[in-house]
């Protein structure tokens, strides 16, 4: 984008600065469009499960019922406790939201269609997401009150937890794909699969990190059935019991920007991400943006499916799951599939 | 210029929240402020040109080793006036640790500014086409191997030492068996029966 603005006769300082600042608002805003679209779409899938109709009122088939939901609780007043510790208390959510926009930063929306092209992209993301638990623990702290603070140890344990079984299931990618670029990773899913499909997981090897990283990524982003954090009917809300107005929007918006960007990794890390799922040339006149949105689409409808369905889990099944059974897998499975490598392409 | 910019910037921060840590009356904000210090201070390994080193800064000492200090802090039930009451009696020797401190820093400061190579290629990053990743991974998987694989036993004989330390049995747990709620069946747990009018069910 540099190159446009300084053949429109920019300076080349400026002409960065200005592409630079373009590229975040076009990437930030179209997301929160995404969020509050998503939000309705999320409870029209959980009602039509539940038979229900869902958010129906607002605009034509409910569509505008986030947007509603946004205004009213921007008109709202935003209520501190007496007890809290008000700077955190503040803080709290405002990095709760900020976080959930920064991993976007280093998604490839198509070949070369992202914002920064690092080559250590993946663990960018990894550290990024490894922020989002100071949010909640802060805000669980903050609120000076017993439930958020439960809600905020519950977790801080559990986002670790599944964070390390998370780091060892993109090794496993990191080593089939040589690189840490996310473009590179999708690059060299091109015709994976017997020169058919465009995905790692269709690759037998590849295809159990694929479930885990699912499962895994709905306990990262503290979705049912791993929604122990704000579990309605032992702590009230979890940590956003305290939050009233704008900074309960915020956790809500990062929630929910989280979850999309769960299932962006999941479409970009297995399942091709921009590339058409089968290497067919007629299917790449297709814009990559679209296969890419397809993928995200269908990942988060998973996502909702699964909360809709799947009752809550005990919190020490939690911990088993986590630490018994995919930490160890996804250990073996790095030596599987380095192993494989050894065998079949550096040999 | 933005780089210039930028390294005043993180140095600055680095050391003012640096500074916050030790003086912050609430732990829970030290805490925080030393978050601060780690991210900022990645900032200026990016700088430097190793972007490696700084996302690993940022995922083991923000993500991992800061949560678990924020964790421990948090539940700790402070009382301010007893964490100053013992400042006088530990005056003198806070007093002599600072000034060891001091002096050794201002040997280090010393010796790094008078050695033969000059302070900017110290930090600048080696010219090359491949990333720093692999060039770490190079160096660390030959040159390295026995350090680095040492280094691998030592924190694994220090986690054992740790859990065997920690670790205790408890009697009188009603731990559960999961293998065995697994293996339960419906026809292991509840029985279909048709009692007859005026008749009983025997449990």
């Amino acid at each position: 984008m540099t190159e446009t603005f300084i053949s429109w006769g920019m300076d080349p300082n400026w002409a960065w600065g200005v592409a630079t600042v373009a590229g975040i608002l076009l990437i930030a805003l179209p997301l929160m469009l995404a969020v509050a679209m998503i939000i309705y779409a999320d409870r029209k899938i959980w009602a039509a499960i539940a038979l229900r109709r869902g958010p129906n009122v607002v605009g034509p088939f409910g569509l505008l019922q986030s947007f509603a939901d946004g205004l009213k609780v921007f008109l709202q007043e935003t209520i501190i406790p007496s007890g809290a510790n008000r700077g955190l208390f503040l803080i709290a959510p405002i990095i709760t939201f900020t976080v959930a926009l920064l991993a976007w930063a280093v998604i490839p929306f198509n070949s070369g269609a992202v914002l920064a092209d690092i080559n250590v992209g993946l663990l960018y993301i990894l550290a990024i997401s490894s922020l989002g638990v100071y949010g909640v623990i802060l805000s669980g702290w903050a609120s000076n009150s017993k439930y958020p603070f439960f809600s905020a140890l519950r977790a801080s344990a559990q986002m670790i937890s599944y964070e390390v079984s998370i780091g060892f299931i993109l090794i496993g990618v990191v080593l089939y794909a040589d690189s840490f670029n996310l473009n590179e990773i999708i690059k060299a899913q091109q015709g994976h699969g017997l020169g058919i499909v465009n995905a790692f997981g269709f690759n037998l090897l590849m295809f159990p990190l694929a479930v885990m990283f699912l499962i895994s990524a709905l306990a990262e982003t503290a979705r049912a059935p791993f929604d122990l954090t704000e579990a309605e009917s032992e702590l009230v809300a979890g940590y956003q019991t305290e939050y009233s107005s704008m900074s309960f929007a915020l956790f809500w918006l990062g929630e929910y920007a989280n979850v999309l960007l769960m299932a962006t990794l999941n479409a970009i890390l297995f399942w091709g991400g921009w590339l058409p799922p089968i290497d067919w040339a007629p299917l790449y006149s297709v814009p990559g943006i679209v296969w890419l949105f397809a993928k995200i689409l269908f990942f988060f409808f998973v996502f909702s499916w699964v909360k809709a369905t799947v009752p809550r889990y005990r919190y020490d099944q939690l911990m088993r799951l986590g630490w018994k059974i995919f930490l160890p897998i996804s250990l073996i499975w790095v030596f599987l599939i380095s192993g494989w490598l050894m065998l079949t392409r550096y040999s | 210029m933005i780089q210039l910019i930028a390294f005043y910037l993180f140095a600055t921060i680095v050391i003012a929240s640096a500074a916050m840590v030790i003086f912050a009356r609430n732990p829970v904000h030290s805490v925080m402020w030393l978050i601060l210090a780690f991210f900022n201070a990645a900032g200026l390994m990016l700088l430097a040109g190793a972007e490696f080193i700084a996302m690993l800064l940022v995922i083991v000492y923000v993500g991992a080793v800061a949560v678990l200090f924020l964790f421990v802090v948090m539940m700790l039930d402070i009382d301010f006036a007893e964490l100053r009451a013992g400042f006088v009696r530990y005056l003198p020797l806070g007093t002599l640790v600072a000034i060891i401190l001091a002096a050794e820093l201002v040997f280090a400061v010393g010796a790094w500014s008078a050695g033969g190579v000059d302070l900017a290629a110290r930090t600048a990053p080696v010219v090359s086409d491949t990333s720093n990743i692999q060039q770490i991974g190079e160096l660390l998987y030959t040159r390295y191997i026995f350090l680095f694989e040492a280094a691998g036993i030592v924190l694994l004989v220090a986690m054992i030492g740790a859990i065997v330390l920690t670790h205790r049995q408890r009697g009188g747990v009603r731990a559960q068996n999961v293998a065995q709620q697994v293996r339960r069946r419906p026809e292991d747990a509840t029985r279909l029966v048709d009692p007859g009018t005026g008749q009983g069910v025997e449990l």
